[in-house]
């Protein structure tokens, strides 16, 4: 059916799979930084991760992957030179995707989790320091374990959206499964056939998460009493 | 001086047009999804499971694809079809903007409908009870209080899908489209000033999604003020 594209597609969404994973692990770690920044007492600190969270959320994904892939190379040799490097410097679709997606979804990251931590009441953060925590230990001990149970749902979100906008980086030119139907699309002339399978096996993607995160949901909220309506 | 920023303001017209695109793309998708949205979030709240089951799997399968692969299937998979390529919406569908509008309406179509669907579902019980109470029929009481209500309370989260869709439209650009991120991988190609080019459309993006969150509150004020905390 695949006309022996097959295995050349399911490479392709292997690559799709890491980067999606890898640039997940990133957005992480620059959401963490960034809810930090936002909720510090500094103000310019507040003011700095507002502005990245704002900033990138009213850009669409594809103008920042353009902007960060073809401007970032851009301004890289401009600067390189400068430095006194003179070769040409290459970025590398996958490095530079996963930096693109994980610097985007960071900032999409950083409200989730700002919101999650706004939502544990006040007392236990008081608690914990009239228990004589330091502002570490209540932070790490108190709000992170309490932040994931309210994180998860925006988390899921951001994890499908992300999941889903891997697509784009194949624009700038990774070789993903989107790029390998596009292909095999131009070599036999059935573009229908491979972007439906690339379709079926993105579904099959988002569906495999949806379930691992209602599981992962109903772990971290063993204890918490739901509302019946 | 690294940066060149003579180049993009000659191109200025260049991105004018390219944002009378964005706009038209974006307004005509927004209302035929809108159109679509209504009757399949009403599907997706009936108990009846014919009914349901379609609008769910509609609204699964879209929402759980990437709008890129929705995009090409309509643009370059139709045509692999000798059907299509005889009826007689070809003319249409060969054109790069119909297809982005199509594929755009079918997207938010989706997302609509869910939201609009989550808002049917919250409805306070006593304006459902009130409206059996007054003898109201069942579409009576769907037009009179719970369609009008339900899209009021879904203003919101609605404000949110139009400013995602904002940013969907630049995948136009893809499909041959010039507009705002259009415009700029013209100019790009043109004069290989990447950085430039993109900041430029990263601006025009920024500054619509700033007025469309202005309006929204505006809109939000004149249709939700009744929900708004109370001022003392």
């Amino acid at each position: 059916m695949l006309k022996g594209y097959g295995a050349v597609i399911l490479d392709g969404a292997w690559l799709t799979l890491q980067l999606a994973l890898s640039s997940m692990a990133l957005a992480t770690v620059l959401g963490l930084i960034g809810v930090s920044l936002r909720l510090s007492p500094v103000r310019w600190l507040a003011w700095l991760g507002d502005l990245y969270s704002t900033v990138i959320r009213g850009i669409p994904d594809l103008v920042l992957i353009l902007l960060i892939f073809y401007g970032g190379q851009d301004i890289i040799n401009r600067i390189a030179p400068l430095v006194g490097y003179d070769d040409y410097i290459d970025l590398n679709p996958m490095a530079a995707g996963i930096g693109t997606l994980g610097f985007i979804f960071g900032a999409y990251l950083s409200e989730t989790f700002r919101g999650a931590f706004l939502g544990i009441p006040k007392g236990q953060a008081e608690a914990g320091a009239a228990y004589g925590m330091n502002s570490w230990q209540v932070f790490f001990r108190i709000m992170v374990p309490q932040m994931i149970r309210l994180a998860i749902p925006g988390f899921t979100n951001n994890w499908l959206v992300l999941a889903k906008a891997t697509a784009l980086i194949s624009v700038v030119g990774l070789q993903d499964m989107m790029f390998k139907a596009k292909q095999a699309a131009d070599a036999t002339r059935e573009p229908f056939t491979f972007f439906l399978a690339v379709a079926a096996l993105y579904l099959v993607l988002t569906s495999v998460s949806l379930l691992a995160l209602k599981y992962l949901e109903k772990r971290y909220s063993v204890g918490v009493k739901a509302a019946e309506l | 001086m690294i940066f060149d920023y003579n180049v993009i303001w000659d191109a200025m017209p260049l991105y004018l047009d390219g944002l009378l695109t964005t706009l038209k793309v974006l307004l005509i998708s927004l209302f035929f999804g809108l159109l679509a949205a209504v009757p399949l979030g009403l599907m997706r709240v009936s108990k009846n499971p014919w009914v349901n089951l379609p609008a769910w799997l509609y609204t699964y399968v879209i929402r759980g694809t990437p709008m890129l692969v929705q995009l090409f299937l309509i643009y370059y998979g139709l045509a692999q079809f000798e059907a299509v390529r005889e009826s007689i919406f070809w003319p249409w569908l060969s054109s790069a903007t119909f297809c982005a509008c199509l594929a755009f309406a079918i997207n938010t179509s989706a997302y609509t409908a869910e939201i609009i669907a989550g808002s049917l579902k919250a409805t306070p019980h006593g304006e459902i009870e009130a409206a059996k109470a007054m003898g109201m029929s069942k579409v009576r009481m769907y037009r009179r209080i719970l369609l009008p209500s339900a899209l009021r309370r879904a203003l919101p989260q609605y404000s949110n899908e139009v400013i995602m869709m904002l940013q969907t439209t630049s995948l136009a650009s893809i499909v041959t489209l010039i507009d705002i991120t259009g415009a700029a991988r013209t100019v790009n190609a043109q004069y290989y000033l990447p950085f430039e080019a993109y900041i430029t459309a990263g601006v025009f993006y920024l500054c619509l999604t700033f007025i469309l969150v202005r309006l929204f509150k505006l809109a939000e004020r004149r249709w939700l003020g009744y929900l708004a905390p109370r001022k003392h």
